[in-house]
């Protein structure tokens, strides 16, 4: 298949969205996650599965080994591990921004002491991966990965870098968004979680496949970071505030629904 | 069950630049030092057209022999003086193992043989993560004859027998056991969602 323009990608992110948007009218509910299949992102063309998911019923089955969750403590992270910019003898070039907010369930409760891993591109755009021949330069200070445990009001804070927008060969001139991914956990495996947080108004999220698979508007809202003055700290940083809800039912739930 | 009040974060892809930053040094050797029941499981997984997947992550969780779900912390075991990795101490036992796929698909996790829990069949979950899902798939890895009748497993007996071998894993002749994920097509595997 020849590769395709932008244009013919923004029509087909059109084209995804109006579907969702229909079938929303007729009466299906709203959904938070991207489908499996999005032609939108060529890649997941082989990799969606086109069997329904098979439901299992947590209700009935308080000893689902999927209704915990591993745990990790104070030896799984160091004391740097929050701080991408001093990972290194010196400092990163770039924009320096924290990130931080609350990590919840979907009663809105925190989530305690629970690993959040997180990795980027530099200022740049570019990985510190040897598959990533972007020729943006590398930053011999700054490799992008971070780690932290939640406190117990469910609270994260990173220092690092704004990372930059970077091309891939999704269709022809496809360009990422800003963004940093995340990696989460909660307290049921159920709620494990990887995703991306972006930047307020970035003029490719329109044009991205890959924040669009998101069909719904306010659900891809969610993936965008809040600027929050309060959170920078004069001559030194700008602060943004994103808060994440894990999706998934809990032992909590299912036991307050008895 | 109560109203959730607060609206989930979306899931995106895990993308092809994990390898930089979740795999980790001993990630798939979750089993204690010479444990007697070690299980050592690997497979392949596969796309659509029956290609090799070489940019997936997978994650177990289970129980241990007991049928426990463990608490224990320890599973990246980070090294405080230089920021690297001090691996698993050989002792505790985390129940949980990460592996990312190799060039050509394959992956191995060495943890331990999981007990049964409240009339489950024992069996691991598994989140499997790559380029190309917009979002993760859940699955088990089940013990083989967990599908032989009778089928007590709740899982395994709602699902026609085709689709149940998915989920088992085959012994092989020196001790390890084969599960592969097929993520679409012929015998693809059986994913799972939780309500």
């Amino acid at each position: 298949m020849a590769t395709a323009t932008q244009s013919e990608i923004d029509h087909e992110i059109a084209q995804a969205r109006a579907t969702y948007e229909a079938s929303v009218a007729g009466g299906a509910a709203r959904t938070a996650q991207p489908a499996h299949a999005y032609p939108p992102y060529r890649s997941t063309a082989l990799r969606h599965p086109r069997q329904p998911l098979v439901t299992v019923a947590l209700s009935q089955d308080p000893e689902a080994v999927e209704l915990a969750s591993p745990a990790f403590g104070g030896t799984d992270v160091t004391a740097l591990d929050h701080d991408l910019t001093r990972q290194h003898q010196g400092a990163p070039l770039g924009e320096r921004i924290t990130v931080s907010g609350r990590l919840l369930d979907r009663s809105g409760r925190p989530v305690r002491g629970q690993l959040i891993e997180i990795w980027q591109a530099n200022a740049a755009g570019r990985y510190a991966h040897q598959l990533d021949q972007h020729p943006a330069p590398l930053d011999p200070h700054f490799t992008g990965v971070g780690r932290t445990l939640t406190g117990d009001d469910g609270g994260y804070a990173f220092t690092t870098i704004k990372p930059g927008a970077y091309p891939w060969r999704n269709h022809t001139g496809a360009w990422r968004p800003a963004h940093i991914h995340f990696s989460l956990f909660g307290t049921a495996f159920t709620q494990r979680l990887i995703t991306q947080m972006y930047f307020p108004g970035d003029p490719l999220f329109a044009h991205d496949p890959i924040l669009q698979s998101v069909t719904d508007a306010a659900a891809r809202e969610r993936l965008v970071a809040r600027y929050d003055h309060d959170r920078s700290e004069p001559e030194w940083s700008l602060g943004y505030r994103w808060d994440i809800v894990l999706d998934g039912p809990t032992a909590t739930w299912i036991e307050e629904g008895r | 069950m109560t109203t959730p009040s607060a609206r989930p974060t979306p899931a995106q892809t895990v993308g092809p630049f994990h390898g930089c930053a979740l795999p980790f040094p001993g990630g798939g050797d979750a089993a204690p030092a010479g444990h007697p029941d070690t299980l050592v499981l690997h497979g392949h997984v596969r796309d659509g057209a029956g290609a090799p997947v070489p940019d997936a992550l997978l994650e177990f969780w289970g129980p241990g022999p007991d049928g426990e779900l463990p608490r224990a912390t320890g599973s990246l075991r980070r090294d405080p003086m230089t920021g690297g990795f001090l691996g698993r101490d050989g002792i505790g036992f985390t129940g949980f193992a990460r592996v990312a796929t190799d060039a050509d698909g394959h992956w191995a996790v060495r943890t331990l043989r999981p007990g049964a829990r409240g009339g489950h069949a024992p069996h691991l979950a598994v989140c499997v993560f790559a380029r190309g899902l917009t979002r993760h798939l859940f699955t088990r890895v089940y013990l083989p004859a967990a599908d032989r009748e009778p089928i007590t497993d709740p899982l395994l007996a709602a699902l026609p027998p085709e689709r149940r071998a998915t989920l088992v894993a085959v012994a092989e002749p020196r001790g390890s056991h084969r599960f592969d994920i097929r993520l679409q097509g012929a015998a693809e595997t059986v994913f799972l969602e939780f309500a």
